[in-house]
């Protein structure tokens, strides 16, 4: 459904994505990571036709967006990471005009405004000014924008930024049940979001794509990493002895803790490990306080993909390095 | 063609439901009434004081000067209106909205100019309610008055689309509306100062002169030199525009 390849993007002298390719199959969910700054929104911008690439070649639907911008525009619903609305405007007004640039037809246009109205929750300001609205209403109303003309194809960029909780499990639904007969492409630098709504990850870093696969493969070819915490109560000799006999960490890998007890982090290669070392814990007399595995979370993929990145490429004349953790990945942090 | 209509309704509706629309017709009115009632007042005394009027038909008098006057009130309006078109759009990010729809450049610039050019029409529908009493009395020549108004809306629509060429630039209104009342001023002087030669420099600003060429209208002579005149600059305007739109594309 969505094909590019080779897309370069320069602002003047500067790079903002170089050689980006990837392909979108028709009812796939593409996620868009990459920090703050990386080109997520260029690579959106020209997939939507909002501006040209310097380089390369973006198709929708078979059409390249560059030759034949208004047939592939009619197939795109785009939320920009700024919604772009009419402050002044009612929320039915605002959504009739975009309905009508869209070519949504007239003879359809009160259904489809119900439908969105409804399929959105915005039955209760459809009155209002935009102006008037919260933040997370805008949201709704951006999101109503981008999906009035009932296109094939929808890029979101940044989707659920500034909802609040219960909000952002209702756009994750939404999207979710859009991904059944649409195609989409969703940005975030939110992780959890991107591997709950996701079938299909590209992360994105300085302009270059630096993994691509399902969110699962990411981290299963990260489990490597998987660790097992474990925070024991008893005598220092005891619980080294009881270490090194499992073959684990040497002497210096046992810490102690301000309240006595001993913590220890052992690697879990092998999924008998929890179970063993506790009854070995218990069985030397130890008392056992927490035992934690801690699997590699898409987060640890794409730090350590993007702390690689920098490793790769030591004089960057950017102005800022990206921030690897732009913001907290929490997204019950984000209030309304 | 439906797409320019429904950019030409959704900008109509932006002006009357922001405070511009109200602002600027209400400062035009009160000025062009003053205007008004200055003029007529003037030639009537003049008249009543047998000072050489006697012979000529006192509302044909009024027409042709309050028309004069009207230009040059206008045109001080013109960046009232113009300023928030595009750099507007460019504030708010609905720029995306417009250029990720299937709409073409010129859609969005004729859809945005018509609209301008309809509330200039609204200011003149003001300004005809101060004629009523005209008719009352001695009604003034119906052409030369129609005429004086095809000037002035060509007139219009020639500044009106350098001014959005102007908006076009900048995502700043206020930076918007200095460009065109620095535009505005220039065209103003040009006229004011081209008074006297018609020979060399000053007959070429002369002839560039928007307010030259709208003498002619006011007069009521029907010239197709002039309406070419207007022509052209509105012309010009939109490919300026379409051009500053473009660049704004590759530059992103």
């Amino acid at each position: 459904m969505i094909e590019v390849s080779g897309l370069t993007k320069y602002y003047g002298n500067f790079k903002a994505i170089e050689d980006v390719s990837f392909t979108v199959q028709r009812g796939e969910i593409l996620g868009f990571l990459g920090p703050n700054g990386a080109g997520k929104t260029t690579t959106m911008r020209i997939l939507t036709g909002y501006m040209p690439a310097t380089a390369g070649v973006c198709r929708v639907g078979g059409l390249d967006v560059f030759e034949q911008p208004v047939a592939v525009k009619r197939q795109i619903g785009y939320l920009p990471e700024n919604v772009p609305l009419y402050p002044e405007f009612t929320v039915f007004e605002y959504l009739q005009f975009v309905a009508r640039i869209k070519g949504v037809p007239k003879a359809d246009q009160p259904a489809v405004l119900e439908r969105i109205i409804g399929r959105c929750g915005l039955e209760s300001v459809r009155h209002r000014l935009i102006a008037q609205l919260s933040k997370g209403y805008r949201q709704r109303v951006g999101l109503a924008q981008a999906l009035v003309h009932d296109p094939a194809v929808i890029v979101l960029d940044e989707p659920t930024i500034g909802l609040d909780p219960a909000q952002i499990r209702e756009v994750r639904e939404l999207i979710k049940g859009l991904g059944r007969d649409h195609t989409i492409i969703l940005s975030s630098h939110i992780l959890p979001e991107v591997s709950q709504v996701c079938d299909r990850v590209v992360i994105i870093n300085k302009g270059r794509i630096v993994a691509e696969d399902t969110p699962e493969n990411l981290t299963v070819s990260a489990a490597g990493q998987a660790t097992l915490l474990c925070r024991v109560g008893g005598d220092e000799a005891t619980v080294q002895a009881l270490f090194a006999a499992e073959g684990l960490p040497g002497p210096g890998a046992v810490q102690r803790e301000d309240g006595g007890l001993w913590r220890v982090t052992v690697p879990l290669d092998d999924p008998g490990r929890p179970p063993q070392l506790a009854r070995r814990i218990v069985e030397a007399g130890l008392e056992l306080h927490e035992l934690t595995p801690s699997r590699a979370t898409l987060e640890d993929v794409f730090l350590e993909l993007i702390t690689d990145e920098h490793r790769e490429t030591p004089v960057e004349t950017e102005a800022a390095p990206a921030d690897p953790a732009p913001e907290s990945p929490a997204p019950e942090e984000a209030g309304q | 063609m439906k797409n320019t209509i429904h950019l030409f309704v959704k900008e109509l509706k932006s002006y009357f439901f922001s405070p511009i629309a109200y602002v600027t017709l209400t400062l035009f009115l009160l000025i062009s009434g003053f205007v008004f009632y200055l003029i007529f007042s003037d030639l009537v005394r003049e008249t009543a004081m047998g000072m050489g009027y006697q012979a000529v038909n006192v509302p044909q008098m009024v027409v042709r000067y309050y028309f004069g006057w009207l230009s040059t009130v206008l045109l001080f309006l013109v960046p009232l209106i113009t300023m928030g078109v595009y750099a507007e759009e460019k504030k708010k990010g609905t720029y995306e909205l417009l250029f990720t729809s299937p709409l073409t450049n010129l859609q969005i610039i004729l859809g945005k100019f018509l609209a301008n050019l309809a509330f200039g029409l609204i200011l003149f529908a003001g300004s005809a309610l101060v004629m009523v009493p005209l008719f009352l009395s001695e009604p003034p020549d119906l052409i030369p008055l129609l005429v004086g108004y095809l000037g002035l809306v060509l007139f219009m629509a020639a500044v009106l689309s350098l001014g959005n060429f102007l908006s076009s630039l900048t995502e700043n209104q206020i930076i918007a509306a200095i460009l065109t009342f620095v535009l505005v001023l220039l065209l103003w002087f040009m006229n004011v100062f081209t008074q006297s030669g018609t020979e060399g420099v000053s007959g070429v600003l002369a002839y560039l002169s928007p307010l030259r060429h709208l003498e002619d209208f006011q007069k009521g002579v029907l010239d197709l030199a002039h309406g070419v005149y207007f022509l052209s600059v509105t012309v010009f305007g939109v490919f300026l525009t379409y051009r500053s739109l473009e660049s704004l594309r590759w530059r992103g």
